[in-house]
C-alpha cells in the first residue's frame, strides 16, 4: 500500500523539495489516501462524504454545480438548466461505477477543463461509498 | 427537538460569547487586513507569476460564487425571524466574514484578468425546511463544512501558492465557523482531529 501510495502522487509534488519535504508528502499521503491510522475502523458512509460537495451540490437543485439526482446512466453534462463547461459537455461520459470513480479520484484529470475546482476524494474506500451513493439517488422529480 | 436545546447549554455559553465580541472587534479585522494583503495587494499576482492564471481564476470563481450562496443563506436566516440572540449576532458576523472572502475573492479575480460573477438575484434554498432556529443552524453548518471541505479541494490545484495560502486562510475562518455552530448546536464543536 505504501509504495502504491507513495507512486500516485504526481513527480512535481516532490520535485525541489528535498528529502525532507518528500518524506512530509508521503505522510501527508498515507493520511489522505487512507493507509494512515485515520481511516482505521468503521465503514465510510457515502451519504456523510457527499458533505464534502455541499459547497456546490444538492441532491435536487442546481447551484454552482449540478443536481445529482437521476445521475446513474446519465450523459455527462445533460442537467436541464445548467451552464456546464465545454469540457463536460463534450466529455462523451456516462455516469456509472467506473466513470464516476474515476471523475471523483480527480476530476481535472479526467475531464481537463472542467470548471469543477475540487482536488478529489483521494481514498480509495471513502470513494467507493460516495460512488455507491452517488448511484442509487432516484431520477429527479 | 425542543427550543431548549438550541440555545448553548449553560456551561458553555459564556465563553461563546466572550469570544464573540473578541471575533467582531479584533479578529475580523485583523484577517481582513492579513486576507487583503494576501489577495489583492500581491503585485506578483497582477504580474501573472506563473503559468496558469486561468485555471487559478476558475478556482477562484468557485469559491466566490460559494461564498455569496453563504452570504445570501446568512441573509435568509438573519431574516428569518427564528434566530434568538445571542446567536442571531453570531449569524451577522459569519456573514460580514464571507461578505470580506467574496469581496477579496472577487477583486483577486479582476486583478487576475478575469471578470467575477455577481450574486445570483436568488437562491433556491430548502426553506420549506427552516423551521426553527435549530434548522436555520444546522443548514449554516452544513454550508460551512461544505466550505471547508471545498476550500480543503482547492487548495492544492492553485498553481500560484499565494492564491493556495490566502484559500487555506479563509478554510482556517470557515471551520472556525463550523465548530462555533456545532457548539451552539450543542455538539461537539471539533469532532476529529483532520477535516476532509
Ligand atoms: C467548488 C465547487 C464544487 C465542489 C466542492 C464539488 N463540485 Fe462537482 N461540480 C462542480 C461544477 C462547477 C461542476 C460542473 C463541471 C463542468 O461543467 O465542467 C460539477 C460537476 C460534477 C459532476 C458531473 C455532473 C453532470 O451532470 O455531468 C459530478 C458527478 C460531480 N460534480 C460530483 C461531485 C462530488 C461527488 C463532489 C464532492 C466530493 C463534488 N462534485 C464537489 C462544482 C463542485
Amino acid at each position: 500500500m505504501r509504495d502504491r501510495v507513495i507512486a500516485r502522487r504526481p513527480p512535481s509534488r516532490l520535485r525541489g523539495g528535498g528529502l525532507r519535504q518528500a518524506g512530509a508528502a508521503a505522510v501527508l499521503a498515507l493520511l489522505l489516501t487512507g493507509a494512515g491510522s485515520a481511516s482505521a475502523g468503521a465503514e465510510p458512509d457515502g451519504e456523510k462524504i457527499y458533505q464534502r460537495c455541499f459547497a456546490c451540490h444538492s441532491v435536487e437543485r442546481n447551484r454552482t454545480g449540478p443536481r445529482h439526482c437521476g445521475l446513474n446512466g446519465r450523459a455527462a453534462g445533460s442537467v436541464e438548466g445548467y451552464n456546464y463547461s465545454k469540457a463536460m459537455r463534450n466529455s462523451h461520459i456516462v455516469w456509472n461505477k467506473e466513470t464516476l470513480d474515476a471523475f471523483l479520484a480527480n476530476p481535472r484529470a479526467a475531464v481537463p477543463g472542467t470548471i469543477m475546482a475540487y482536488a478529489g476524494v483521494k481514498k480509495e474506500s471513502e470513494r467507493a461509498a460516495l460512488v455507491d451513493w452517488l448511484l442509487a439517488l432516484p431520477p429527479c422529480e | 427537538m425542543s427550543e431548549s436545546q438550541i440555545i448553548v447549554p449553560a456551561s458553555a455559553e459564556i465563553p461563546t460569547l466572550r469570544r464573540r465580541s473578541f471575533l467582531t472587534g479584533l479578529g475580523g479585522l485583523t484577517l481582513s487586513a492579513a486576507a487583503v494583503a494576501m489577495l489583492a495587494g500581491k503585485e506578483s499576482l497582477a504580474a501573472g507569476t506563473s503559468g496558469n492564471a486561468e485555471a487559478d481564476v476558475n478556482i477562484l470563481a468557485g469559491a466566490l460564487a460559494a461564498e455569496q450562496e453563504a452570504i445570501a443563506a446568512y441573509q435568509l436566516g438573519a431574516e428569518s425571524g427564528l434566530l434568538q440572540k445571542p446567536v442571531l449576532d453570531l449569524a451577522v458576523t459569519f456573514q460580514g466574514h464571507h461578505k470580506e472572502h467574496a469581496d477579496v475573492l472577487a477583486s483577486t479575480i479582476s486583478k487576475l484578468g478575469g471578470k467575477p460573477a455577481k450574486a445570483k438575484s436568488s437562491y433556491d434554498f430548502p426553506v420549506e425546511k427552516l423551521k426553527s432556529q435549530r434548522d436555520v443552524l444546522e443548514f449554516a453548518a452544513g454550508l460551512e463544512k461544505g466550505a471547508v471541505s471545498a476550500y480543503l479541494g482547492a487548495v492544492p490545484l492553485f498553481d500560484n501558492r499565494d492564491l493556495a495560502t490566502a484559500a487555506a486562510s479563509i478554510l482556517g475562518d470557515e471551520a472556525m465557523h463550523w465548530a462555533v455552530l456545532r457548539q451552539a448546536l450543542g455538539l461537539a464543536p471539533v469532532p476529529s482531529a483532520f477535516v476532509s
